[in-house]
């Protein structure tokens, strides 16, 4: 098992690199297959406008899949924030009014969470099951609040939380590229520098070792969740004051590309490793794949399959350079329909010699 | 016949003062509980344990599944609180109710299990430090400091010497003998009173095997004390200075290496269990 051998080694060394030489190559596909779109500036720059919510989604997500767990609410927490801000907003004529719209809806995705993290770590409900019911619940209950309409709210944009969180860099490059790229820094500090993330990680990887270890590891999921519920009230607020309205169903088609990200970015499911800079990548490779499809002028029923090809492409390339995985793989290559007898021979031997005499 | 006593003065009491017995400290004892006892509910677990354990002695602490073994480490190393009783460790009575993972670390008991002492897929380094971080302001970890006392552990501890194994190892590159040569370490860096080895060697081919004995003996040498928990009575005869016997929730005999063979302590349990089996049946 020595992964260094292969030339695929090198990507494995740096985390997300293999991820950013996906979006590299794609970007070099699509530059070639449409160029007159993608040798101009003004599709990254709409890439950087479109992107963030998704990826500041998925990069709260990425800690929480990190854990072990699952998060499904963080749609209805992108409407239900940006229901307090826009309701705020709307009903209180002050100079006041966006900053504590912004904070309650921080806060509101903070409850959202907390709960959340209640009924996992505390009330032990399978995470996927608590989560589900979040989302149908503060879906449900931002529709009700709302009495199902939307909230326009176009003098957001004279106000200073507008241009500090969604305005424009010499009115090109939009902001929100910069809030996500800084919270991306920001949480692989907390990941791989801090406690709490190191935390996250033994929780993730065998929850009873975490225990044994003296990690409170209720606390550690509460804290998570909540977390998450911050992070993805902050993803609705960017989307919000960007479009400058707020309609109940918004968020409600970040679940998949979200969790996409993850995976293409190379965080297991398994939990215990999560890498945050893939995850910035894998979300900017997911959100442009569909506009980059449609400018190359194929026919736009192939879209959904090349998006496939691609996040698979991405899935087994992150497996393939994982620590010691590509002798395993070429090695299932190899044996591709025999029986597997290596294991079942090791695993007698052992029992063999593990019995008392 | 060994020299045993189910119930009375040998529950458990250390070999002091006796001529053939193992010297343990001067001092206080390592640790010592009092009168312990564990209810479930309305299921007793354990039942009147006494039990010292002196510094520099290996203690094999022997029984079938369900004799109370599992119950009495957790109370020890702070996953559970003993319904009555009262626990010293190097002399100090430790506040029961506050008691957890947490401060038993703080007073010196350290764990190994057979599975769950290592995070698998976490690197080595921060499998050293998991729970008491090095950290720097607002709980960020000291990275470097870390990496060099897990690679001085390493080398200087555990005797890891080339293999290709370095502190940013991930542990599932391990071998089952290495890992518990890893979580040995990592006990005896932090200052341990009290090292519990649960089944450390269960499920570990026997060239493994050797290697965790020959840790344990590494812990000795350091002035450890140790309760040694294994299946696999001649391996806790050749680690063990006393043995204590455990049968359903009770202490049932404590015998000093010194004063029983390796055969007559396989007689011994072989009758034991058979005699209860008798009594049982009868």
């Amino acid at each position: 098992m020595k992964p260094q051998n292969s030339p695929l080694a090198f990507f494995g060394k740096i985390e997300g690199l293999a991820v950013a030489a996906v979006l590299v190559v794609l970007y070099g596909v699509f530059i070639i297959t449409a160029p007159t779109v993608f040798t101009g500036y003004r599709i990254y720059m709409s890439f950087l406008q479109t992107v963030p919510p998704v990826l500041v989604c998925a990069l709260g997500l990425t800690l929480v899949i990190t854990a072990g767990e699952i998060d499904l609410s963080f749609p209805a927490v992108v409407a239900f924030s940006g229901f307090i801000f826009s309701w705020i907003f709307k009903n209180f004529d002050a100079s006041w009014a966006p900053w504590v719209g912004f904070v309650l809806a921080l806060a509101g995705g903070a409850l959202v969470g907390y709960i959340n993290g209640l009924l996992v770590a505390r009330i032990h409900v399978p995470s996927i099951m608590a989560t589900l019911a979040a989302q149908f619940f503060w879906y449900g209950a931002t529709i009700l609040l709302s009495n199902g309409l939307q909230l326009n709210i176009k003098e957001v944009i004279d106000t200073t939380v507008h241009a500090i969180f969604v305005g424009r860099i010499g009115d090109i490059v939009p902001l929100q590229a910069f809030w996500a790229l800084g919270l991306a820094i920001f949480l692989w500090f907390i990941l791989n520098r801090h406690k709490f993330g190191e935390e996250i990680m033994f929780v993730g990887d065998n929850a009873e070792v975490a225990r044994v270890m003296g990690i409170n590891v209720e606390a550690t999921k509460i804290k998570l969740f909540t977390l998450h519920g911050v992070i993805a009230a902050f993803a609705g607020l960017l989307l919000t004051l960007e479009i400058n309205v707020f309609f109940p169903t918004q968020g409600q088609g970040f679940l998949l590309p979200a969790m996409a990200s993850v995976f293409v970015g190379g965080t297991s499911i398994a939990g215990g490793l999560g890498s945050v800079i893939g995850t910035f990548f894998g979300a900017y490779i997911i959100g442009s794949l569909e506009a980059g499809i449609v400018a190359t002028t194929i026919s736009g029923y192939w879209v959904q399959v090349v998006e496939g090809i691609v996040m698979s492409a991405a899935i087994v390339l992150n497996a393939a350079i994982g620590e010691g995985r590509i002798s395993m793989i070429s090695d299932r290559l190899r044996r591709w329909g025999a029986p597997v007898q290596s294991n079942t021979a090791s695993e007698a031997q052992r029992k063999d010699a593990a019995t008392p005499k | 016949m060994p020299t045993n006593d189910h119930h009375s003065g040998t529950n458990a009491s250390p070999p002091q003062g006796g001529p053939d017995v193992v010297e343990p400290s001067v001092q206080h004892p390592a640790v010592r509980m009092v009168n312990i006892e564990k209810y479930f509910g309305l299921v007793c677990a354990l039942k009147n344990i006494n039990l010292e354990v002196g510094r520099n002695e290996i203690v094999g602490l022997i029984g079938d599944n369900g004799a109370g073994k599992s119950t009495m480490v957790k109370i020890l190393t702070g996953v559970f609180p003993p319904t009555r009783g009262e626990l010293y460790i190097a002399g100090q009575k430790v506040n029961l109710r506050a008691y957890n993972v947490k401060r038993a670390h703080a007073h010196g008991v350290e764990t190994v299990y057979q599975d769950r002492s290592l995070g698998e897929k976490q690197v080595l380094w921060r499998n050293f430090f998991i729970g008491r971080e090095i950290t720097l302001p607002f709980g960020f970890i000291n990275v470097k400091k870390e990496k060099e006392i897990a690679n001085e552990i390493m080398v200087n501890t555990i005797g890891f010497r080339g293999k290709g194994i370095t502190v940013d190892s991930s542990v599932r590159l391990l071998s089952g003998g290495e890992r518990q040569g890893v979580a040995i370490g990592r006990a005896m860096y932090f200052e341990a009173e009290l090292i519990i080895l649960d089944e450390p060697t269960a499920a570990l081919s026997l060239k493994e095997v050797r290697k965790v004995l020959n840790f344990v003996h590494k812990i000795k040498d350091g002035g450890k004390a140790c309760i040694y928990i294994s299946h696999d009575i001649q391996d806790v005869y050749e680690i063990s200075d006393r043995f204590v016997i455990m049968d359903r929730g009770e202490i049932v005999a404590s015998i000093a290496k010194k004063e029983i063979t390796l055969k007559a302590l396989d007689d011994f349990l072989l009758e034991y269990s058979h005699g209860l089996k008798d009594k049982g049946e009868s």
